[in-house]
């Protein structure tokens, strides 16, 4: 019966049916077909920009190029900041094998200690994009890079990447003077022009490095680069080149600095040497000073703190931040005040009975030698240092006329063109004692001013200013410490330049350059030690600064006292005499006795810079020198 | 009535064989049974597809040379299936369904896990094996069977019998899980209850029980297949996950624009934008690489493959072999459609390799074996005398 209904099938019917849905079905596979050919068209010819856009996005990436920081070097061209390849160990954890047995054979390499392993593997764990290079360890030494290249083959994703870092090879000595730069911080980004930051991840802190930042960091350039989907850069499509940073050339001398620093070896201090014609700071240094390559990358906790509660506080810039009262050595400026003034003449003679007494006033204002120097004229008043013959001119002058005229030679102020962070210093008047204290000003406190001491304090750069304006003859060209920017001298005349200081009778300045000399050269100077062997003209002052005040007519002895309430050194000095060529203004804190240890060393500067090299001092036989010295010249 | 009784029938079916009462001389084509045209077209394709798959692998040639002895193997398999008298093919089908389905159960007992789903049948040392696979040509050759029987257009009865031939695998499959294969098989033995002329009271109501059923499967459905269709209705809300493909992929094509960017200079493929860009994905690549032209090229070949496969069918001299015929180059077009539907952007991501141009074994193998039945269907036609 099935056999039948087979064979009984209508073979023109079924072939009819089926005909028909084929040919159904070929309308509907072209049907479908042309709408899959109408998406194409949209998306290949209508939306194609729309996806162009997304597929360029996708592949292309721009980069900054960080530019090179300008170099920065001394008078001579010795290098005092550059800028040195680091390597540092990345990790690219996508195309490592095995993390584990990666790292613990780094570790075998390296030869880690415990410690530094585990913060390595802190670091190899932290979340990165894809194909970002993990940072595993910073700054490897040779001997770290010359093991892993030989093992390089066994160690696939982990590359020693090199990157510029800055670099002071003589960072104790030049800490203060050149600052350093740091990583950017959250602040400094914020303020920050990012485009020309991109890529930039260290900026100046301090010092030149924060003056000079402008100058010093260049412009970032940026490249297009192609990168597939998991961020690895193929290759570069096109770049703009970054400008760099221009280098800078200082007015300091890398050698004056470097003894300076050595003079003030394992004292607290400050030395500053101005040429005066020039107003080039050629040595600018405050002791003790620091390591600044560890601010670079970045200083460890333990250090800073270290450095921080240091008793010598070694991160104080002295040189431009330390106030000092200036003891006796302001005695040659006052006299110029005073010829200036009228209030003196070069031949007026005072009689020094061992004190001072204000008209209708019984207080004694004590000269430093009990008994008194007796008559004293001008020049003899700077070479022995008298104070009666200042406290009278003081007192004469007034306190109005002695700020104006301070103030003209810089105290009290801003000298510096170029010295970040520079503090004024405090030149006291009747208007700030009123602004302060609230007090009129007392004709007793103008007779400290007079010797240098109460309120007014000076910073040693302001001190080597003033020193150098005198030897200038009253002429001011503003301090500075950078020479070159780039290939552009910085000029002599700077803007904001204080009004020269002009006085009638220009012999007035050789008088009190006389009286200067007589300190050092004369047989009753106050540092005539210093003096012994000169080998050209110079003119100086020495004084003392109090650390607290004793009481009246009471007189101590230094070594009974502890060692940091000894008196502060000062030394201001020029020479050549007839054609100054450097100006030193030397600060020794606690040292005891000005005219000896401070005037040592401010010969030691006159002599390097103005000597042959066989005449150079030598810092160990001074050293010596001042161990015997101490004390043994009394002076002010 | 047993399933034997009708194959033995069959086995004694009259069919004569074609030297007798031809006066005609054969050409060599049809001594080989084989179709010059279709296979010219289908080489056409495999050449053109080795060229877009050299550039989709990253331009690894060792990649192009495996899918070149596939696709010799596949040609070889072609060869010998068409060769095959329809009679012999007839007879194989309950067998070779039978024993796809025996392996679809025992992949559900013992199968392999591969890419999170049980869907490999491993005879360890021996072979890895799809059943799945096997089920894509035993489905259609099973359905075809059963109505060849009787006279078409089919009786209700008969669908009812094709309804379980087509539901077993189509379950079996789905619950390993692989939602696209089982859909692709079931649609498969569908095409041929289409083709046999199923009325169109039937389709209506069919197609309102399978939008019915909508949400019934939607809720049978895993997460990741739930995502894939979420995903599909809008790509940007997961760009970096599962929405990546199809971002991807359409702006690879989008940006290849109407002449492409040549040969090997596509940005989205050759920089590893792309995802599965030498298997699923890999029209991407064609149509950022080719564009629009390239695109319209190749569907353009297909569609000649498919008309050209139709027609063979339709001069195939029986049913069963019109059926079989049509139903497996339907479902070829369906590939082709699924595939760069989801490409493109237009279907949910299903996992369906382009026909004959991804990289892959099995598929092309089968692929090819379906072209060689239609090529035995077409080849061994009875030639009446006019």
């Amino acid at each position: 019966m099935r056999l039948r209904r087979d064979t009984l099938k209508n073979p023109q019917q079924e072939l009819r049916i089926f005909r028909a849905r084929s040919l159904l079905a070929a309308l509907l596979v072209v049907t479908m077909t042309g709408l899959l050919m109408g998406r194409l068209g949209y998306l290949q010819v209508v939306q194609h920009e729309v996806y162009t856009t997304r597929s360029e996005k996708n592949r292309v990436r721009v980069e900054p190029l960080p530019p090179t920081r300008g170099l920065i070097q001394d008078r001579n061209g010795v290098l005092l900041a550059e800028n040195r390849p680091t390597y540092n160990l990345m990790l690219i954890r996508e195309r490592v094998d095995d993390l584990e047995a990666t790292l613990a054979r780094l570790e075998a390499l390296l030869a880690l200690s415990e410690e530094e392993a585990e913060a390595f593997r802190v670091r190899a764990g932290q979340r990165q994009r894809p194909f970002q290079p993990a940072l595993l360890m910073s700054d490897l030494d040779e001997d770290q890079i010359a093991r892993l290249a030989v093992n390089r083959h066994r160690l696939p994703g982990v590359e020693v990447e090199a990157q510029l870092l800055r670099y002071y090879p003589d960072a104790e000595i030049m800490a203060h003077a050149l600052g350093y730069v740091g990583r950017i911080n959250a602040d400094e980004l914020e303020t920050l022009d990012a485009g020309r930051y991109a890529g930039t991840h260290f900026i100046g802190k301090t010092g030149v490095e924060r003056f000079y930042e402008d100058v010093l960091h260049g412009q970032a350039g940026l490249r297009k680069v192609e990168t597939n989907a998991r961020g690895r850069v193929l290759r570069e499509l096109g770049r703009t080149a970054p400008v760099p940073g221009k280098d800078l050339t200082l007015t300091l001398d890398k050698e004056l600095q470097t003894l300076a620093y050595e003079l003030l070896e394992g004292r607290r201090g400050s030395i500053v040497a101005i040429a005066p014609k020039s107003g080039d700071i050629l040595a600018m240094v405050s002791a003790p000073g620091f390591d600044s390559n560890q601010f670079v990358t970045g200083i460890d906790v333990a250090s800073y703190r270290g450095l921080q509660e240091d008793l010598d506080l070694p991160l104080f810039n002295r040189a431009i931040r330390g106030h000092y009262p200036p003891g006796s050595t302001i005695k040659p400026f006052l006299a110029m005040a005073g010829l200036a003034e009228g209030a003196i003449t070069p031949e007026k003679t005072i009689y020094d009975p061992g004190y001072y007494q204000l008209p209708n006033d019984s207080r004694r204002y004590r000269n430093w030698l009990r008994w008194g120097h007796g008559r004293v004229d001008l020049e003899r008043s700077i070479a022995v240092s008298n104070n009666t013959y200042y406290y009278s001119l003081a007192h004469d002058l007034g306190i109005d006329s002695l700020h104006a005229r301070m103030s003209a030679l810089g105290f009290g102020q801003r000298v510096a063109h170029d010295v970040y962070g520079e503090s004024g210093g405090l030149m006291p008047s009747r208007e700030w004692k009123r602004g302060r204290f609230g007090q009129s000003w007392y004709p007793g406190e103008t007779l400290s001013v007079g010797i240098g001491q109460g309120y007014w304090q000076v910073t040693p750069l302001q001190l080597a200013t003033a020193t150098a304006v005198l030897a200038n003859r009253g002429e001011w060209v503003k301090p500075r410490l950078a020479r070159r920017i780039g290939d552009e001298p910085v000029p002599r005349e700077l803007p904001e330049t204080p009004p020269d200081i002009v006085v009638e009778n220009d012999a007035w300045w050789d008088r009190i350059f006389s009286g200067m000399e007589k300190v050092i050269s004369g047989h009753e100077g106050t540092a005539r030690r210093t003096g012994e062997g000169l080998q050209y003209r110079m003119g100086g002052k020495s004084g003392t600064a109090q650390v607290f005040s004793l009481g009246k007519d009471q007189r101590y002895n230094a070594e009974e006292l502890a060692e940091r309430l000894r008196d502060h050194a000062l030394f201001m000095a020029f020479a050549p005499l007839e054609d100054p060529e450097i100006a030193v203004a030397v600060i020794v804190e606690n040292a005891g006795g000005g005219s000896t240890h401070a005037a040592h060393l401010a010969r030691a500067m006159t002599d390097a810079w103005l000597l042959d090299e066989e005449a150079q001092p030598d810092v160990d036989t001074l050293r010596e020198t001042l161990e015997t010295d101490d004390g043994s010249v009394a002076g002010n | 009535m047993t399933m034997t009784s009708w194959t033995q029938r069959l086995r004694g079916h009259p069919v004569r064989p074609p030297s007798s009462g031809m006066t005609r001389r054969k050409s060599l084509w049809e001594r080989v049974h084989l179709d010059p045209w279709l296979l010219l077209l289908l080489l056409v394709l495999m050449t053109a597809g080795l060229g877009v798959l050299y550039s989709a692998s990253g331009q690894r040639i060792d990649v192009v040379i495996a899918q070149g002895i596939r696709f010799l193997v596949a040609l070889g398999g072609l060869l010998v299936l068409a060769q095959l008298l329809p009679a012999t093919l007839l007879r194989w089908t309950p067998l070779a369904y039978g024993a796809g389905l025996l392996m679809l159960i025992a992949v559900e007992l013992v199968g392999d896990m591969g890419m999170g789903a049980q869907r490999w049948l491993v005879i360890p040392g021996v072979i890895r094996f799809q059943p799945s696979e096997l089920m894509k040509l035993a489905m259609p050759m099973m359905v075809a069977a059963w109505l060849s029987r009787h006279e078409l257009p089919p009786r209700l009865r008969d669908l009812a019998v094709c309804a379980l031939i087509i539901a077993l695998p189509v379950l079996l499959i789905a619950r390993q899980p692989d939602l696209g294969t089982s859909l692709l098989v079931g649609a498969a033995g569908v095409f041929v209850v289409l083709l046999a002329g199923l009325s169109w009271r039937f389709i209506v109501a069919l197609a309102a029980m399978a939008a019915a059923a909508l949400p019934l499967l939607w809720m049978n459905l895993h997460n990741y297949q739930r995502q894939r269709v979420l995903t599909f209705l809008n790509p940007d809300s997961d760009p970096l996950g599962s929405g990546w493909n199809i971002i991807q992929s359409t702006t690879a094509i989008g940006s290849g624009g109407v002449w492409g960017k040549g040969w090997l200079q596509g940005t989205q493929s050759q920089l590893e934008f792309l995802p599965e860009r030498h298997t699923d994905f890999i029209v991407a690549v064609l149509g950022e690489e080719f564009g629009l032209v390239g695109m319209l090229a190749v569907l353009l070949l297909y569609l000649l493959i498919i008309l050209r496969g139709l027609w063979l069918a339709a001069k195939a001299h029986d049913t069963f072999g019109r059926l079989l015929g049509g139903a497996i180059i339907l479902t070829f077009f369906l590939y082709v459609f699924v595939n760069v539907g989801m490409v493109s952007g237009i279907l949910p991501v299903v996992g369906v390799p382009l026909p004959l141009v991804s990289y892959g074994g099995t598929s092309s193998v089968t692929l090819l074996a379906g072209f060689g039945i239609l090529m035995a269907i077409h080849g061994h036609r009875r030639f009446l005398p006019r």
